[in-house]
């Protein structure tokens, strides 16, 4: 029992990283109707301007808003000056684009950097609380920086004009230029708005891992599977996924431990969390194609 | 003496809206062959014609959505080759084809996108008001998912959608397209009180002329592209001839 709720405990804490990484990826998604490949690789760079301000002498939650507005600008800048010339491009292309960016940022990371991994302290305060044998105060502050991170989003796109302008751009692009709402801005800042997700999400994980350029390889493809699994279009689904597949997938090889244990016969364990989290996907889709929590858009015939 | 460019021009007053020699293309395929008509401020034109005539094209250039020759001017203005959102801002409301519905958004929403650009809340509010006072079916559908509207009644949302850009010209691109006969007068009914009680002026698509011909004040007649027939709409109306033969009624 002790060791099923450590396990779920850090399924939790594991979760909190990937639905930060899927925000990013619905972000882009609900605005341009693109999956970014290069999203990992954007927020291990941007973890890497957060060590680098951390090297300086600045404090974490000073460095972390000021790596988030780079990031903003970097992520507005891709849209601009990258994207904007593809846009009426097959999707292949944009894909290939993608896949150049995530090669650029892994470059530029490890040449400005080196490939040497880092250790990068926890802006936490290491203090033990009740229950913090089943879970770090680290683990325990990025699930709540998830949280916070998804309130103030959801509070962005239901409360604000912009937020209201970004959704009406990305559902229905002649109508909302019909409406005098500059599209292709909208484009740009959701691009912006990913990138800073992405900031936090990079900077989360650098103290629960070591910084190294590769940092984010795997966790994409976990982010990917949260964000399919909760709803692509949907950004609280999209937590609720990288939750979902984070807690799933230590539950999984924790049972397929103890069926080893109980009956010699082995079926799945650690090594097979990827496969776990890919089924779960392939599964998803294939039972409810648009996520858990994914809209299902309401046409009158 | 004065010499204000108003009177140099003839002391007749600017149309707010003149287009010359207007030509569109979609890709290779030329739409419009030097389209040119002249709209009033404050009156109703309607521009008629058969399917593939370039009514809806000739919507879509003046509010920059297609590849365009010629020049547009409003209230003097060029506005030919800008943005369709810079277009929109200076005063242009357009109704498209197919109610342009933010199907996932609720009524309120949509009402509210439209009014993104504008700063002066307490006019917002007002024309908010106007809006549910012409169309109360509206407000009483107000938190409901627009995709679920009826067509009438996502027709209703979209032309409140080009009234709350508190436009001075309305385009409207079939608002009659697929409803029953007792919307359809209700919905030009309105159209008419927007006109004179909003001072909007429009210009009205439609393939039902003899629908359009009684609200317009002026009509023209497109035929593959170009202008054949413009007059007063009473006189085409009136007409047999004409309406026989471009008309088809």
């Amino acid at each position: 029992m002790e060791q099923l709720i450590q396990q779920v405990a850090a399924g939790l804490a594991n979760g909190a990283i990937y639905a930060l990484l899927a925000l990013a990826l619905v972000m882009i998604f609900v605005s341009t109707d693109h999956i970014n490949f290069a999203q990992g690789e954007m927020a291990m760079f941007s973890a890497y301007l957060t060590w680098q301000f951390l090297q300086w002498g600045l404090n974490f939650w000073i460095a972390l808003p000021v790596v988030m507005v780079l990031s903003f600008v970097i992520g507005v800048g891709i849209e601009r000056i990258i994207l904007r010339p593809l846009h009426s491009a097959p999707l292949l292309s944009v894909v290939v684009v993608f896949i150049g960016l995530l090669t650029i940022f892994h470059a530029l990371a490890g040449g400005i950097w080196t490939h040497t991994i880092k250790a990068v302290p926890s802006p936490f305060p290491q203090v033990s609380f009740p229950g913090s044998s089943y879970i770090g105060p680290h683990q325990l502050g990025m699930i709540a920086v998830t949280i916070v991170m998804l309130f103030a989003l959801f509070a962005f796109f239901r409360l604000t004009p912009l937020g209201l302008a970004m959704r009406a751009a990305a559902q229905n692009p002649a109508s909302a230029r019909l409406a005098g709402i500059s599209v292709d801005w909208m484009l740009a800042l959701g691009w912006g708005l990913a990138a800073a997700v992405g900031a936090v999400a990079g900077s989360m994980v650098a103290p629960a891992v070591y910084l190294e350029p590769n940092m984010m390889a795997s966790i994409l493809l976990y982010g990917f599977a949260g964000a399919l699994v909760g709803g692509i279009s949907s950004p609280g689904g999209a937590v609720a996924g990288g939750f979902i597949v984070g807690v799933l997938e230590n539950l999984i090889a924790f049972l397929g431990n103890a069926l080893e244990r109980a009956t010699g016969f082995y079926l799945v364990g650690n090594g097979e969390k990827l496969t776990v989290a890919l089924i779960i996907v392939i599964t998803v889709l294939t039972l409810k194609p648009s996520g858990l929590f994914g809209h299902v858009t309401v046409k009158r015939v | 003496m004065s010499s204000a460019p108003i009177l140099a021009r003839g002391a007749e007053p600017m149309p707010l809206l003149e287009v010359d020699g207007l030509k569109a293309y979609y890709g290779q395929t030329q739409a419009l062959h030097g389209v040119s008509f002249s709209l009033e401020q404050g009156g109703i034109t309607t521009l008629l014609g058969a399917n593939g005539a370039g009514k809806t094209t000739t919507l879509r250039s003046l509010c920059g959505m297609v590849r365009t020759e010629g020049t547009i001017r409003l209230n003097g203005d060029p506005i030919l080759g800008k943005a369709t959102e810079t277009i929109v801002r200076l005063g242009v409301g357009h109704v498209p084809e197919g109610r342009g519905t933010f199907t996932n958004l609720s009524v309120d929403e949509n009402l509210r996108v439209a009014a993104y650009t504008r700063q002066d809340k307490v006019a917002v509010q007002r024309d908010l008001d106007m809006v549910f006072e012409y169309f109360p079916i509206l407000k009483a559908r107000i938190d409901q998912q627009a995709g679920t509207l009826s067509g009438g009644e996502q027709q209703m949302l979209a032309i409140s959608r080009a009234l709350m850009l508190s436009p001075r010209l309305m385009l409207l691109d079939e608002p009659s397209f697929g409803l029953a006969p007792l919307i359809v007068q209700e919905i030009f009914r309105i159209m008419r009180r927007i006109n004179t009680e909003a001072k909007v002026s429009m210009l009205l698509v439609e393939q039902n002329a003899a629908l359009a011909l009684d609200l317009a004040d002026h009509a023209y007649v497109l035929e593959t592209g170009r202008v054949v027939m413009s007059g007063k709409a009473a006189d085409i109306k009136n007409d047999e001839a004409i309406r026989k033969s471009y008309l088809g009624y």
